[in-house]
């Protein structure tokens, strides 16, 4: 289990991933990527109790995290290769013809780390429940994690898995909505506004919980504290407050990165920001 | 060979209620989700006996399909269960990334399907349903004709690896079928043999195409009847055999002419045997209220509409 020195150190390496792998695609999603790097290198380096070595498709006795925002897949794929589901080396095949990494996550290729297909937004918290659903069958007491974004919130089918999670009180499940305020075409306050997000979620009976989601320190204690919070009754939502495109200044403060892929000089300016902590692939 | 007449009247929706009773007694990775139409889908008895692994998920479809999707990691075998409208329209996309793009091992159990839903109108009557199914990579769609192949096919696609539509009605039909008869998904059902014409039928139309067979009988006609219980994978070694024997055929269907089975059909034969083919189907229009007896005729998808169309089919060899 990774500690916050090195934690740190995998996220500047994700992040260098992430910018490599949009640029060679020449296509992508690199904002919410990066805002959420640091998460998913705490959740796969040091919160999940899995086993990238020898997948099954089932997680028996595995967290599991499902990435509803599949447009966040570079940062997901790195995040596996880096914890050893697959070789790193084929991070250099993102979206490109007969690759295992699609450009937004599937099962089809048997990519190793991937259960189900997203990206089509709204639909990860209900395969979510049903997940934690079954885990409760099996007498299984691993915990199943869903990260969403906050524009997917705007789809209606969330609302029937947040209605459902809190009804039926499904305890063993851990939400964490990006909270980076930002969607395709501008803030979610112009978009489509969130209102006030906690009193939603607590209205429909989950415990909610918050978090700088670009402060590793923060973010490994908050999903400890969600993780000791669960099966107690209510299902946990941690509200990520994140930046869209972390780690990289002119990304930042702007949802123009959202599917927007760097140039070779934005490139080369990303990746002076970035160290290269554990070797490019 | 085994002749058919009715055995009682039944409808195909208990048929589904009766072997998901059966399957969740015999098989632990049963489970079962219902979009608050429990009763409506014959599903009370499971939700009584295994309690713990029935879902109410309230009239929430999306949703529904989702957690089913989910329920299969971790070797869970969900059958979701609401009227086919709400089935598949409306769950079109969870349906399509979480389940077939996925190769999610779920059963869609959609009943109400087609214009024998009656009354409630073309809200409720989906007659899409089958074309938006089997335009799916992957997915196995199923609509069985009466109570007892229902009960047979519900039992049959719990055995099958992967995601399965299954079409039923509402009213109570002839059930004919023997209850020992043999169910195999993608494999047709020969009925009635003949040399003049064949008639492939799914679901309801299934024994209008038997009665037909009696009046085309007396008429000097030879109509062979083959039942289309699955839809896809088509059985088309026995299409194909039927045709080159009959040189020209009728498919009969509750379900729109665009996407049915007649299409599935025509595509098959336009490459491999062209010949005289007549469609009962729905012809690009919405249902309507009425007795289901009654729609059935108003939209030509009866006995006499089969009757006419196999001697339409006939004079065009």
């Amino acid at each position: 289990m990774a500690e916050i020195t090195e934690l740190k150190q995998i996220a500047s390496q994700i992040r260098r991933d992430i910018v490599r792998m949009v640029n060679g695609a020449q296509s992508g999603h690199p904002g919410g990527s990066l805002g959420c790097t640091d998460l998913l290198t705490a959740m796969y380096f040091n919160i999940l109790h899995h086993d990238p070595l020898t997948f099954d498709p089932d997680g028996r006795n595995e967290d599991l995290l499902i990435i509803s925002n599949g447009h966040i897949s570079p940062a997901l794929y790195s995040a596996l290769a880096r914890s050893g589901y697959f070789p790193v080396k084929e991070l250099s095949s993102f979206r490109k013809l007969n690759s295992r990494l699609q450009g937004h996550p599937a099962t089809l290729e048997n990519l190793p780390g991937i259960r189900i297909a997203t990206g089509s937004l709204g639909q990860g918290l209900s395969v979510s429940i049903g997940i934690a659903l079954a885990k409760k069958l099996n007498n299984d007491p691993k915990t199943v994690y869903c990260l969403m974004g906050d524009g997917e919130l705007d789809e209606g089918q969330v609302w029937e898995a947040v209605t459902y999670a809190g009804a039926k009180k499904t305890e063993n499940l851990i939400a964490v909505v990006d909270y980076n305020k930002k969607q395709i075409d501008g803030p979610t306050d112009e978009v489509m506004p969130l209102l006030d997000l906690r009193a939603k979620f607590e209205a429909f009976g989950w415990r909610v919980i918050e978090m700088n989601g670009n402060e590793m320190e923060d973010v490994v204690k908050t999903m400890n504290r969600a993780k000791a919070l669960s099966g107690n009754g209510e299902p946990i939502m941690v509200l990520m407050h994140s930046e869209m495109g972390a780690g990289v200044n002119f990304m930042m403060g702007t949802h123009k990165w959202h599917g927007t892929f760097p140039n070779d000089e934005q490139t080369k300016n990303a990746l002076s920001q970035l160290d290269e902590t554990l070797g490019d692939y | 060979m085994r002749d058919f007449d009715i055995i009682n009247y039944k409808d195909t929706r208990s048929g589904f209620g009766e072997a998901l009773l059966e399957l969740g007694k015999t098989n632990p990775k049963i489970v079962a989700l219902c979009a608050d139409l429990t009763g409506s889908l014959k599903m009370n008895a499971f939700a009584d006996a295994f309690p713990d692994r029935f879902f109410q998920v309230g009239i929430a479809e999306a949703n529904m399909m989702g957690i089913a999707a989910g329920l299969t990691i971790g070797g869970f075998i969900p059958f979701t269960g609401t009227f086919a409208n709400f089935s598949t329209a409306r769950v079109y996309d969870q349906i399509r990334q979480s389940i077939a793009y996925s190769e999610k091992n779920v059963k869609i159990c959609a009943s109400h399907a087609g214009i024998t839903l009656g009354e409630d109108g073309a809200t409720h009557q989906t007659l899409e349903d089958i074309g938006m199914m089997k335009m799916l990579p992957g997915m196995t769609v199923i609509n069985p004709c009466d109570f007892n192949q229902t009960r047979q096919a519900t039992v049959a696609i719990a055995d099958h690896k992967g995601p399965v539509y299954l079409r039923f009605g509402r009213p109570k039909v002839p059930n004919f079928i023997p209850g020992d008869g043999e169910f195999t998904i993608g494999k047709a059902i020969l009925m009635r043999e003949g040399s003049d014409v064949s008639i492939f039928a799914t679901g309801h139309l299934v024994w209008h195409a038997l009665e037909a067979q009696k009046i085309l009988k007396q008429k000097g006609i030879s109509a062979e009847v083959i039942n289309i219980h699955t839809i896809k994978p088509l059985d088309k070694e026995a299409i194909l055999k039927s045709v080159r024997k009959t040189g020209c055929l009728v498919s009969a269907e509750e379900h729109e002419k665009n996407g049915g089975l007649g299409d599935s059909i025509a595509q098959l034969l336009a490459q491999k045997l062209p010949a005289p083919m007549e469609f009962i189907a729905v012809n690009d229009r919405f249902g309507q209220s009425g007795k289901p007896e009654e729609l059935l005729s108003f939209y030509g998808l009866d006995t006499p509409s089969i009757v006419a169309a196999a001697e339409r089919a006939m004079s065009r060899k």
